[in-house]
């Protein structure tokens, strides 16, 4: 199976507090990988290492490597806009831009220098479509984003994430600010989407987990404790406390 | 013995109460002003000069002066407020130096406007030697402007979600593309509603003028287009009277005869013109949010 991203024994701390504690694990192309464990626990934090989402935090440093297709992402040669067109986001809150759908889903097309205006078209149709979101939008692509429902806003920003074809998708607890509906809908988007990309996910929603992951990795504290199939995990975690967790003893 | 349900029901009428004593104060002066000043309205009041012994003068290079004044003060004050909230909403730190900043710009927001015309007077008028003239008054109403529309500008930046800007970062964008491309355009409508506000406050403003535009008028021609000709309407060396300076002045030491008719036309039309120009901005300002945030 082919690993697209690497992690390798990364570390970051915030000043004198360490939060990731040596997190080493590789996720496969075209699969869905859940983060899951407890509030805290560092599995967001992590997430956003992927796409050095945390650059910016004031004394922060982050130790060991993130291969992205073999090179190492923390390299001082890498281009923050070429990673991050590659490694795209969603997170919990949608977070459409206050601009029309279109200028939305075109908006990381425009930045990556597109101009021929037929490609752009034909992207955003594809990407309204891919995110299941196309029937709604259709017309109205001039409408602006925020003005649709949450679960629809979400689609939106799935939408914006594929857009420029990115190799990885990270995803913030994408539906819990959702309804169940707008969430098992956006479930299934997934499902068919994994085909194309790789998803790596952080949820609190062990059943979100259980029904549309294909590898699961359990943190708690700032540890990765296991990681593994996501149906090996489930029925038979090899460690006492990923099955209490599983098992909502805790958390 | 009063139960919860007659508490609220207490409680609730004496929030009304309130609540109506505050609209009664607002209708009450809206319309004592309207009503006395709006029947002295014409177009003559609106196109004659004012007139310094008779009675029958008019406000028209009052009414352009405070436009011109208005413009002026926002032109130079806009860039410089927009600046300082951008930094101070998005890149200060959280320090001590910082924190300086903010209760400066608090105290300064609070300066009397006498005081702010009497610095005005002493540093452009008399130190500068740009005398009694349009620019000294504009200078000196941006540094009466500057503190409240820079907090405005700066709320209004602070009110966009900091997931807006994860959002803008996650797809490449630079900090500065960032704020510019999303947060600006989403703060649109705060900014403006504070630009708004502070043109309501210079519009009506007299004290921090009287010392720095000047009370008297020059004559002035409005077919001149050369700024730099003293009798242009354009030229900002020339001493101005706005409709609020004038308002003070014919009621201490205009002697016309007129004058009680003269000062309520004149509040009700710069209470007319603040209406107006806020309507105005704030459809202008629909029409630039949406061609910003929904065109294709």
């Amino acid at each position: 199976m082919n690993d697209v991203i690497t992690a390798k024994n990364v570390k970051l701390s915030y000043g004198d507090y360490e939060a990731l504690h040596g997190i080493s694990l590789d996720f496969h192309e075209n699969e869905l990988t859940a983060l899951i464990g407890p509030s805290g626990c560092g599995k967001s934090t992590f997430l956003r290492c992927i796409n050095r989402m945390n650059d910016d935090i004031e004394n922060i440093k982050i130790t060991g490597e993130i291969l992205f297709e073999g090179k190492d992402i923390y390299s001082p040669k890498t281009d923050l806009v070429e990673l991050r067109k590659e490694v795209g986001m969603v997170f919990q809150q949608p977070t459409p831009f206050p601009f029309s759908v279109y200028n939305n889903v075109a908006y990381g097309l425009k930045l990556a220098g597109i101009k021929d205006k037929e490609l752009i078209d034909q992207r955003v149709k594809e990407s309204l479509k891919q995110a299941a979101i196309w029937k709604e939008t259709k017309d109205n692509l001039d409408r602006n984003a925020q003005a649709f429902s949450g679960g629809q806003q979400q689609r939106i920003c799935i939408a914006r994430a594929l857009a420029v074809k990115p190799k990885v998708v990270l995803l913030d607890e994408p539906t819990s600010a959702l309804d169940p509906i707008s969430s098992s809908e956006i479930e299934e988007t997934l499902m068919e989407l994994k085909q194309h990309f790789t998803f790596i996910m952080v949820t609190h929603n062990l059943q979100q987990a259980g029904r549309i992951s294909d590898q699961t990795a359990f943190l708690m504290n700032g540890n990765l404790i296991e990681a593994g199939k996501t149906e090996e995990m489930f029925i038979a975690p090899q460690k006492q406390i990923t099955s209490d967790y599983l098992n909502g003893r805790f958390g | 013995m009063v139960n919860a349900k007659n508490r609220d029901k207490i409680a609730t009428w004496i929030i009304y109460f309130f609540v109506g004593i505050v609209v009664l104060i607002l209708v009450g002066i809206l319309g004592n002003i309207l009503i006395t000043g709006l029947p002295h309205l014409s177009w003559h009041f609106l196109s004659s000069e004012a007139s310094s012994y008779q009675a029958g003068g008019g406000v028209r290079d009052q009414l352009f002066n405070s436009l011109y004044l208005l413009v002026l003060t926002a032109i130079i004050s806009l860039p410089i407020a927009l600046g300082a909230a951008i930094y101070l909403a998005e890149y200060a730190k959280d320090n001590w130096i910082t924190g300086l900043l903010r209760t400066t710009i608090e105290i300064l927001s609070s300066l009397p406007s006498i005081v702010v015309g009497l610095f005005g007077y002493l540093l452009f008028v008399v130190q500068f030697g740009f005398g009694f003239s349009i620019i000294s008054g504009a200078v000196a109403l941006t540094f009466f402007n500057l503190p409240i529309l820079t907090s405005n500008i700066e709320q209004a930046i602070k009110g966009i979600p900091q997931a807006q800007r994860e959002a803008g970062l996650a797809l490449g964008l630079s900090n500065w593309k960032t704020i510019r491309g999303i947060v600006l355009p989403a703060a649109l409508p705060g900014i403006l509603t504070g630009l708004i506000l502070s043109a309501g406050r210079i519009f009506g403003e007299a004290a921090a003028l009287i010392y720095t535009a000047g009370q008297s008028g020059s004559t002035i021609d409005y077919s001149n287009w050369n700024p730099f000709s003293s009798t242009s309407f354009l030229n900002v060396m020339r001493p101005a009277e706005t409709l609020a300076v004038h308002i003070w002045k014919v009621n201490t030491e205009g002697i016309i005869s007129d004058a009680a008719i003269v000062s309520a036309a004149t509040s009700a039309l710069l209470v007319l013109v603040v209406i107006i120009f806020n309507l105005g901005a704030r459809y202008l300002g629909n029409k630039l949010y949406r061609k910003l945030t929904a065109a294709k």
